[in-house]
């Protein structure tokens, strides 16, 4: 070491320091060669543990469980080139679900880069449209506080990404230590107070509602516990009913009475035509996004709009609203409860009976039935497995992760959250191989919690190296798969849209699950008929150990109810448990996603 | 109802002041490009004295709902400090500059010199084949300008782009 050295730290050392200031103790990660200053630094002290990875990208959304399952933000730590390109998706899934997360790449030394040195990619050009914001530290002197604002940038406003690209000389050489300033950042400063007129507006139009309707999202999760306390309490004094998407299951309670279920594509028949019918929708926390609008010409068409949205730039973004808050959940909430509270009309008490005299016929309907049969030998129906795992862990401190498909859907349906932070799905971008490692990342939080991924045989593929992780970590992550030998739902498309041509949806030369998880030092179970679905799970449920669950399920079943791409709300596909609906494919619907 | 009517496009000038760190313009630029919004025009430069902030003027259309939104977009990027509509905001001032060359002889040369002057371009270069004007104004003078010397012999434009300020007291 030279005197230098000795008298300030390195870049390297600067780093860990103000990711401990910053109240960092996990971090997931893969090393390389721009990366080993840090690795050093990292092996010489105790404060920071750090989590191997099996691939970059399963760093990323083991961050992004640890951040969904406690609040916090999730720390990413890969080396350059290959490495940060390995960790894109997970950053645009991050992005798309606004998750607060902080990856830490390698980079070539400064005066390698343009070079075409080893390893080197132009990691903040690629991640520019994939990160919130993003850095490439050029002199040591920044780099404390660009780790301090990578921290405030991630976690406030909107949530999302944030990367720090990190030359390997600026790791080496001395950097000064910074704190985290004081005051506001220079250009960023995310408005978080709603505009009080606009509140009292809102009260105004939701008191005079015949067909009031909540419609929350993945904002209120964002916005923390408080937010799940308040909307509780808020739509109590209203009376509306509520519904939420698949981002926000958990922030209304499940068991409440007043909660319709997940509304969308895939939502239940009384929450979307509550959505349909409604004459005022209060949205807090969602986007409007096109899996829950369907035709927006033909959404919720005789309605008042009302938008809290922390994000500006979500409003009258995809539905022209009528009241726009630009404003945190939580602050919101507070706001309209005491708003209510002092505006003193009164509701038409009569209106509001009969739009819930409505809603019960609609569900009525029970429009997520289906029909299992407990003959010896029967074939398991998917939705069944999900609502046995979903009865058997109750009393548990159950956190679910999920892959992308059917199964994601049916467990959105079948699994019933009461609580926030408990449900991690990979909701915008979709990323099929999110559910194992994010089910990592949330068992690192919480060591003593049941920790489940339901996943399909296709998606669990996608990342399933992430068994060694498990192995290693003494992980007890429980994987349940639906294994229909499809990919479930592309099979279910193109059955019902593309005339049953099922074209490279079988999934083919399937590894035998349960020797596959004994390989990695796991437990594997199967059930192959009714006869073993609750032996397996039961058994499942005792491992204290990493389980995989095959679940041998109906190949044929379609996740229902259903609307079309391009169709509307009230124009849904119900199962084959319920009488022919009209199928609403149009020619327009057919070129959506 | 939201019912997706055809609403009219306009065009819109946009300043953004944002801090003046590397990448800030690739983030406009790919914030356009990345939504599909239309780049007509588009300006750069350091605008302080310590060079710490930039100001970036873009020339958009759009419907209204789509000019919000770009507005809305821009603010939110990490090194922003203001938007500002100055079509929508007030009456504003527009200016580009072009540098234009024109490959000419004989009885046309006179034709050039006196419709230059019209337009008051500068001749900041001459050889006995050609010349360069510098011609400031607005966008649409820049382009009557050109249509003019296109018979005459037009070779080469080089245009900076639209540069914009509001009018009167106001300042973004």
């Amino acid at each position: 070491m030279n005197a230098v050295n000795n008298s300030v730290a390195s870049g390297a050392e600067t780093l860990l320091r103000a990711l401990k200031a910053q109240g960092v103790e996990v971090i997931f990660g893969y090393p390389g060669g721009a990366v080993l200053p840090i690795y050093d630094a990292l092996f010489q002290q105790n404060a920071i543990r750090h989590i191997l990875v099996r691939h970059e990208q399963a760093a990323v959304h083991a961050a992004e469980g640890y951040a969904r399952s406690t609040g916090k933000v999730g720390v990413v730590l890969v080396t350059s080139g290959p490495g940060a390109t390995n960790a894109v998706t997970g950053l645009v899934d991050a992005l798309m679900d606004s998750i607060p997360v902080v990856c830490l790449t390698g980079q070539v030394p400064t005066h390698l880069i343009g070079n075409d040195a080893f390893q080197e990619a132009d990691t903040t050009g690629i991640t520019r449209q994939a990160t919130k914001h993003n850095y490439l530290v050029k002199r040591s002197d920044d780099l404390a506080r660009i780790v301090h604002e990578a921290f405030h940038v991630a976690r406030t406003g909107r949530p999302g990404p944030v990367l720090i690209d990190l030359p390997k000389d600026i790791l080496i050489n001395p950097a000064p230590y910074t704190e985290a300033p004081d005051g506001p950042h220079r250009s960023y400063r995310p408005r978080t107070e709603p505009d009080l007129s606009h509140v009292a507006a809102a009260v105004k139009l939701l008191k005079g509602a015949r067909r009031p309707i909540i419609y929350t999202g993945g904002g209120l999760i964002n916005a923390g516990p408080e937010s799940a306390e308040l909307i509780v309490a808020f739509a109590k004094l209203t009376g509306a009913p509520v519904t939420s998407t698949l981002m926000g299951l958990g922030a209304f309670p499940a068991s409440n009475s007043a909660f319709l279920g997940m509304l969308g594509m895939h939502g239940t028949y009384e929450a979307n035509l509550a959505m349909h019918g409604c004459d005022v929708m209060l949205n807090i926390g969602a986007r409007f996004d096109d899996r829950v609008t369907g035709r927006l010409n033909a959404f919720a068409p005789h309605s008042k709009k009302i938008h809290i949205d922390i994000d500006p730039s979500n409003i009258n973004k995809n539905v022209v609203v009528d009241i726009a808050i630009a404003a945190d959940a939580t602050e919101a909430l507070r706001a309209l409860i005491a708003a209510w509270k002092q505006d003193d009309a009164r509701q038409d008490s009569a209106a509001l009976a009969e739009w819930w005299r409505m809603i019960e016929t609609w569900r009525e309907k029970d429009s997520l039935r289906f029909t299992q049969s407990f003959e010896t030998g029967a074939i398991i129906k998917p939705q069944h497995a999900i609502r046995r795992l979903w009865e058997k862990t109750q009393g548990r401190e159950t956190y679910v992760t999920t892959e992308v498909g059917q199964h994601q859907m049916w467990a959105a349906q079948h699994f019933r959250f009461d609580k926030p932070n408990r449900w991690m799905t990979s909701g915008g971008l979709g990323t099929m191989g999110y559910g194992l490692p994010a089910a990592m990342g949330v068992q690192i939080a919480h060591p003593d919690a049941l920790v489940i991924d339901i996943a399909g045989e296709a998606s669990i593929l996608m990342n399933i190296q992430e068994m060694g992780t498990l192995a290693q970590y003494r992980l007890p992550v429980k994987i349940f798969i639906l294994n229909n030998e499809y990919m479930g739902m592309v099979r279910q498309w193109q059955e019902l849209l593309h005339g049953g041509r099922y074209s490279e949806s079988y999934s083919a030369a399937l590894p035998d699950f349960v020797r596959l998880a004994e390989s990695f030092h796991a437990v594997g179970l199967r059930a192959e008929s009714i006869d073993d679905l609750d032996r397996v799970i039961d058994e499942m449920l005792a491992t204290d150990r990493p389980v995989i669950a095959d679940i041998h399920v109906d190949r044929a079943e379609n996740c229902f109810p259903m609307i079309p791409s391009g169709a509307a709300h009230n124009e849904m596909i119900l199962g084959p448990e319920h009488e022919a609906s009209a199928a609403g494919i149009t020619d327009e619907g057919l070129v959506l996603v | 109802m939201n019912a997706i009517v055809q609403e009219p496009m306009r065009a819109a000038t946009i300043s953004v002041l944002v801090e003046n760190e590397s990448g800030v313009l690739a983030r406009v630029i790919g914030l356009f490009s990345g939504r599909g919004y239309n780049i007509d025009s588009l300006t750069v430069a350091p605008v302080e004295d310590d060079r710490r902030k930039s100001r970036i003027t873009v020339v958009t259309s759009g419907t209204e709902l789509v000019i919000q939104q770009i507005k809305a977009q821009l603010d939110r990027l990490v090194p922003v400090y203001r938007v500002s509509d100055l079509s929508a905001e007030g009456p504003h001032i527009a200016r580009e500059l072009a540098l234009i060359k024109v490959i000419c002889g004989g009885e046309k040369r006179l034709e050039t010199l006196r419709l230059a002057d019209a337009f008051r371009a500068r001749v900041i270069d001459a050889t006995t084949e050609s010349f360069v004007f510098e011609l400031t104004g607005a966008t649409d003078k820049l382009d009557a300008f050109l249509e003019l010397m296109r018979p005459l012999g037009l070779a080469e434009v080089s245009r900076t782009g639209v540069a914009a300020i509001a009018r009167g007291t106001r300042t973004i």
